[in-house]
């Protein structure tokens, strides 16, 4: 059978994914793609991530189902609450499950990438947690609009370095972090926060975030005693929420998959993140995705309000799910997911991360029969997003 | 179409020691410095011209040369418009030329087109640092042969014995012993490296050694051609070109300090 989830030897969803690496990096990347199925079965390391993940992280999250909302839509519209995980998202499952994986390894020293610091603040509490060196690399331009992040992060006992160099936000931070591994090959970790990177990083941060597709079956069967809904939806920048919602689901075709990715202003405003509509197939950071770029193959920079969708690629597993029509891609705009937010934060008293707001948007977008179940990732919660929905408000008044 | 000359081949049958393969960016310091800068380099005693292409995210680069790259973006600089520049560059310059560059750029010019136009101008091999031994042996070796480019693998001092050995068997024209596991750029203790070179010596490849990365002044360059047949020279000659009025000026200033 046709599998969606896992990837070949070599890492490839179909066309996409790969390992487009110097042999500079061939080592540590080889090291990852030879350990890291056998470590993370192992049950000493199954036993030690799910204790994490239900003591500290505060899992399972919840499935609620968001009655106001789902009278609006005329179907019943579950939110898998991973707003609820200790720090504020999804992105501590992963970052979890590489710590853990690093230990393994030996790895003494550990570098991540952050775009508006979501996984910077993520990876630097895992590191407090198991007292590793941690080196957070962020852009120039992201440290200035992310100052609460910035400041959390230090708090928490990283060190935040600018990425001074290309347009100084997550994929030069990318870049940098990439550079930091080929200078310190033997030591460091370097723990990638979405389904992107060189094979096996999109298939290791998959299987990290697929606790939140396990957890919906089961507790989409104690609520409707099916656990299979008819929709999952979710935002994608590189695609790790994504990732997870769809996981146990991807295989299973009767279950409908939406990915909604940033508009930004409009698709055809040239200020826009929805690589699916605007990339080409090309090799950015390690892998062959679809890729935003101009004719001449140089990486675009994106526009979108969320600065965790505001990337130019996307994980090589989504890639192949838009390719092959698995999934269905949709895309909203900056002012349809600022609206989307605040429907939710009165329909509902949850504020939204503005990452979350996109695959809310969507909502309007489509058609559904009435009765039919609707799971929505609730990615992250807005408390990060304050300034921007502030803005809002007042230019509403 | 230009029949491939095999140069590599010749300048490594008569020469074994001293080669010097220096790195220049196309369209820096100006758009139009590209030909000016390679005539130069030949000139001054630079026997391989290894030509980069920029690229908006070059992950195996350094500071000095991302900033190459950036500037020559902003010149304006293109994978086609290179191609126009280097029409005739074969009337004049006669070493062996290398393209060095990243996939994103030439999987959008079209694999096979790029290998087409590359060797229709006269270029006689490719440096690919993000094209892996799985991906070049699946889909892109054969193209490289039809258009008859020599193809050069990089290793570093990780590598293992058995992998070199493939890199080597893969590799045509010379190996790229990269003298550290690093971006290009940064200042590396020659000692440490030393025993590297030896056992990349003892292991009778078939490709002859260039050693890269760390190369900056005569010294260095003494160093690394005692263990190998020759070295690469990048960053160190950006920097001299960075804020150069007189390209051939500064390219023979900064050959004299490395050859004399």
């Amino acid at each position: 059978m046709e599998t969606y989830t896992t990837p070949t030897d070599q890492g490839y969803y179909g066309e996409f994914g790969g390992a487009f690496i110097p042999e500079m990096l061939y080592p540590n990347v080889e090291e990852l793609r030879r350990k890291y199925l056998y470590i993370m079965s192992d049950p000493s390391f199954r036993d030690e991530f799910v204790a994490l993940l239900n003591d500290y992280v505060g899992r399972p999250t919840p499935l609620y189902l968001a009655q106001r909302l789902s009278s609006e839509h005329g179907v019943n519209i579950y939110l898998k609450r991973e707003d609820l995980c200790h720090t504020g998202a999804h992105k501590i499952n992963n970052t979890i499950g590489q710590i853990l994986l690093a230990q393994r390894l030996g790895k003494k020293r550990i570098i991540a990438e952050t775009g508006a610091g979501q996984h910077g603040v993520a990876t630097a509490t895992v590191c407090a947690l198991m007292n590793m060196e941690c080196i957070v690399y962020m852009g120039k331009k992201d440290i200035e609009r992310q100052a609460p992040n910035v400041a959390r992060m230090k708090m928490l006992g990283a060190k935040v370095v600018p990425a001074l160099s290309g347009s100084q936000t997550l994929k030069d931070a990318t870049n940098e972090a990439i550079r930091d591994w080929i200078n310190n090959p033997v030591d460091t970790h370097y723990i990638i926060g979405s389904v992107v990177g060189p094979h096996p990083y999109p298939d290791m941060v998959a299987r990290f975030q697929s606790v939140i597709s396990e957890e919906i079956r089961w507790q989409l069967k104690e609520h409707t005693g099916k656990e299979f809904p008819h929709y999952v939806i979710a935002c994608v920048g590189g695609g790790s929420n994504a990732a997870g919602a769809f996981y146990h689901f991807l295989d299973e075709t009767k279950v409908k998959l939406v990915a909604v990715e940033a508009a930004g202003h409009g698709i055809k405003t040239g200020m826009s993140a929805a690589t699916t509509q605007l990339g080409k197939p090309g090799v950015l950071h390690g892998s062959k995705s679809l890729v935003m770029q101009t004719e001449d193959g140089q990486v675009v920079e994106p526009h979108s309000i969320s600065a965790g969708l505001d990337y130019p690629g996307i994980g090589p597993l989504h890639a192949n799910l838009f390719k092959s029509g698995r999934a269905q891609f949709l895309s909203a705009t900056d002012s349809e997911a600022l609206a989307a937010a605040f429907d939710l934060a009165k329909l509902e008293g949850i504020i939204p991360a503005l990452e979350t707001a996109h695959a809310l948007a969507a909502l309007n977008q489509m058609r559904f029969t009435p009765g039919e179940t609707v799971v929505i990732c609730l990615s992250g919660r807005g408390d990060k997003d304050l300034a921007a929905y502030m803005k809002a408000m007042d230019e509403k008044v | 179409m230009m029949e491939n000359q095999n140069r590599l081949e010749k300048l490594f049958q008569k020469k074994k020691d001293h080669v010097l393969n220096v790195y220049c960016t196309a369209g820096f310091p100006r758009l139009d410095s590209t030909i000016d800068v390679m005539k130069s380099l030949e000139e001054n005693g630079a026997d391989i011209i290894e030509l980069g292409m920029p690229y908006s995210d070059p992950l195996a680069d350094g500071p000095v040369i991302q900033a190459s790259s950036m500037r020559a973006l902003r010149n304006g600089m293109t994978i086609k418009k290179l191609f126009a520049q280097l029409k005739d560059f074969r009337k004049s310059i006669s070493v062996p030329v290398l393209l060095m560059g990243y996939m994103n750029p030439v999987l959008q010019f079209g694999f096979e087109e790029f290998c087409k136009d590359a060797a229709a101008v006269g270029i006689d091999g490719l440096i690919i640092p993000d094209l892996p031994i799985y991906e070049f042996e699946n889909e892109y070796a054969t193209i490289i042969k039809k258009y008859n480019l020599d193809f050069i693998f990089l290793v570093t001092p990780e590598t293992e014995e058995k992998r070199i050995r493939r890199l080597d068997s893969l590799s045509s024209g010379f190996l790229y012993a990269v003298s550290s596991s690093s971006t290009t750029g940064k200042d590396k203790d020659f000692e440490s490296v030393k025993n590297y070179l030896y056992r990349l010596h003892d292991l009778n490849l078939k490709n002859p050694i260039l050693v890269g990365f760390g190369i900056k002044d005569k010294a260095s360059y003494e160093d690394a051609c005692q263990y190998a047949n020759g070295a690469i020279i990048g960053t160190a000659y950006i920097k001299s070109l960075e804020n150069s009025d007189d390209v051939q000026v500064s390219t023979q200033n900064f050959l004299k300090n490395i050859l004399n």
